[in-house]
């Protein structure tokens, strides 16, 4: 091996140290350029005033106490939760179903998945624009579909109490990533379990209760985590919608601060205010709760998710 | 795992095989159903980009794009309605409101000759009008050309970065034993579950600093320094390749550099072309950064100049959802050309896309 490394003075493991080392390094730099640095620096300016222009100013636990006493902080906090609370079971049952239609033998199966999972490439700035204007009053189509029903459909992204559902029925229509992840589940479970469960004389609704769906909780469990920590970064539909409709709305956040979602708040104060130290107490204390959530779900999942290894243990 | 009580079996064969068919006509039913959820949003988009704003005001809106026909009745453009004389049907043109829901029709072809007539007895004539001129107007007014320009190249310089960079990473994690690898593999996997906001802020400050705000350096940059989704996906297929191949290399002298560049990369083509298609949908789409980064219009990629077209102009629905249409049109092209690596992808990845 033709190398500067002087091989001759250098132990086999010592030289496949050195190689490993020397391929991850990019990453390793980027770690800390990108991540380890930044992480340490937003906790440090979360501790100061801080504008961009002028150096960071220590002010201590000012931000963390000021934040507790922000009602605007409160507002974005639950109307963060209610989305997710609304969003998350609502999608993850939602495309679950919509998975186990799609792993039936039905005629022309591909091209009905290939419809499904077409929104979920087409995320970001057109999909929210074709969005808010499908839920226009005056000339959208959901109303005058509504009304053919009967029902005097609301004023949705401009009427304060119908936004969030606005953006739940939005993301319904783009969960063909979680169908695809599902449906790759349902496709791992091992036919000889419907088999044996058959010959046991178990309906449908059984080999689904008993087998399909235990044999997919890691899925559903992957699933939720990801939704999750998705839901905590929702920005680009809320920030497209609320600033375009600035003339019925109020602008960003809009209307009368009912899409104000915690990312969209600490946007404000971060590039709108320059207020970049309050901003870092919000991001830390954002990842404190992400970090939360995800550890009760990872500890409550043993007593809902059963993987394979699990059960051939036994 | 409990067990369900089991009902003794059945051996009723054909009711049974009638049950199950009965069961997949209405999975038929619901899944068709759904799938015309899907698509009328499309199709909304679709018509409204070659609508003129005549067309924009008709309530509802029609799926397809449809004006009303008038015909011109002594210099003046009247609708053309389909009319029911006695049981005769013969097409009339509405010149004149009544009191009472009525209207004074007349025949083109005799334009004295009225008739006082209940209109909403009568059915408007329409036809198919479609204004494709929308689409070059919309490009013209958004600048679109210098958009594209400024998105091709985040996505494809960066990709080719991320690709690069990946590569090496990938490769380092999955052919070598070293000492507190596995804990920086462990460490690289965690970052999935990172929020964005705690990196992003002083991040903003570092590329401040170097004046790299408002040009496409904060978007292109940090691709090659690699990243864990990709990374993770490249290192499973990684995995796959066989090591003899390795082996036979080594033998051969080559150095683990060639080894990556001559046996392991064009055997993970397949593993390439997913990730590059990802960065692809996820560069194009990405709208936060860009957002953040880039202030001035010459600079902006299509995400945060159809945004600001949309801001300015809203009124223009037919040319915001022109523009939209073209915007999402690449990637729907790539799906179709690479559904199977996407599918098989996002089970790989996840969310990212």
């Amino acid at each position: 091996m033709q190398s500067s490394l002087k091989p001759s003075r250098l132990s086999l493991a010592r030289r496949e140290s050195l190689w490993a080392y020397a391929f991850i390094a990019p990453w390793i730099l980027g770690f800390i350029i990108f991540t380890v640095g930044p992480m340490l620096a937003s906790l440090f300016f979360s501790f100061t005033e801080y504008d961009v222009v002028s150096s960071p100013r220590w002010i201590g636990l000012k931000n963390y106490t000021n934040l507790i006493h922000d009602e605007l902080f409160w507002h974005s906090l639950s109307i963060t939760f209610r989305y997710a609370a609304i969003a998350l079971p609502l999608g993850l049952v939602f495309s679950y179903l919509i998975a186990v239609l799609l792993n039936q033998k039905i005629r022309g199966i591909n091209i009905w998945r290939t419809v499904y999972f077409l929104p979920s490439v087409i995320a970001g700035v057109a999909v929210a624009l074709l969005w808010s204007r499908i839920f226009d009053a005056r000339s959208g189509i959901l109303n005058p579909f509504l009304a053919q029903l009967g029902i005097k459909g609301p004023g949705w992204f401009s009427d304060p109490d119908w936004a969030i559902p606005a953006l739940v029925i939005m993301s319904l229509w783009g969960v063909g990533g979680n169908i695809i992840i599902y449906l790759a589940g349902l496709q791992g479970v091992p036919t000889d379990l419907y088999d044996a469960a058959k010959v046991d004389g178990a309906t449908a609704w059984q080999r689904f209760r008993y087998v399909t769906l235990p044999m997919t909780t890691p899925v559903i469990f992957y699933n939720l985590v990801l939704g999750l920590i998705g839901t905590f970064q929702y920005f680009t539909e809320v920030y497209v919608i609320s600033s375009g409709n600035s003339g019925t709305g109020g602008g960003l956040g809009g209307p009368a601060r009912s899409t104000l979602f915690y990312n969209i708040y600490l946007y404000q104060n971060a590039f709108r205010y320059f207020h970049m130290g309050y901003a870092s107490t919000m991001a830390w204390v954002l990842f404190i709760i992400v970090l939360g959530f995800t550890l009760l779900i990872f500890r409550s999942s043993d007593t809902w998710v059963y993987y394979e290894g699990q059960l051939k243990g036994r | 795992m409990t067990h369900p009580t089991m009902t003794p079996m059945r051996f009723n064969a054909s009711g049974i095989r009638g049950q199950s068919f009965l069961l997949k006509g209405i999975a038929t039913l619901i899944i068709a159903a759904g799938a015309a959820i899907i698509m009328i949003p499309f199709l909304f988009m679709l018509s409204t980009s070659v609508k003129d704003h005549a067309q924009l005001r008709q309530s509802p809106p029609p799926l397809i794009p449809e004006a009303i026909t008038t015909v011109e009745i002594n210099g003046q453009e009247e609708p053309l309605y389909q009319v029911n004389i006695d049981g005769q049907i013969t097409e009339m043109a509405l010149v004149k409101n009544r009191p009472g829901g009525k209207g004074l029709f007349v025949d083109p072809a005799r334009p004295d000759e009225t008739h006082e007539l209940v209109i909403a007895d009568q059915t408007a004539l329409t036809h198919l009008e479609v204004h494709w001129e929308n689409y070059p107007e919309a490009l013209r007014q958004m600048k679109f050309n210098k958009l594209l320009l400024n998105t091709l190249l985040v996505t494809f310089v960066g990709m080719a970065g991320m690709l690069f960079s990946c590569s090496l990473v990938a490769y380092g994690f999955s052919r070598f034993r070293a000492p507190w690898l596995n804990v920086l593999f462990i460490l690289l996997l965690s970052t999935i579950m990172l929020p964005s906001q705690v990196r992003l802020l002083p991040t903003y400050v570092l590329f401040n600093k170097l004046g790299w705000v408002d040009t496409l350096l904060p978007l292109i940059v940090p691709q090659f320094f690699a990243n864990a989704y990709d990374v993770f996906l490249l290192r499973q297929f990684f995995m796959t390749i066989p090591l003899e191949l390795d082996d036979a290399a080594k033998i051969d002298g080559a150095s683990p550099l060639q080894t990556l560049m001559y046996v392991i990369l064009p055997q993970a083509r397949p593993a390439l072309i997913s990730v590059a298609i990802f960065h692809f949908l996820y560069a194009w789409n990405d709208f936060y950064e860009p957002l953040i980064y880039l202030h001035s219009p010459e600079h902006w990629t299509l995400a945060v100049g159809l945004q600001t077209f949309n801001a300015l102009y809203a009124v223009n629905t037919n040319y915001i959802m022109a523009a939209s249409a073209v915007m999402i049109l690449p990637p729907i092209i790539l799906y179709f050309l690479a559904q199977r690596i996407f599918t098989q992808g996002v089970v790989f990845t996840g969310v990212k896309g």
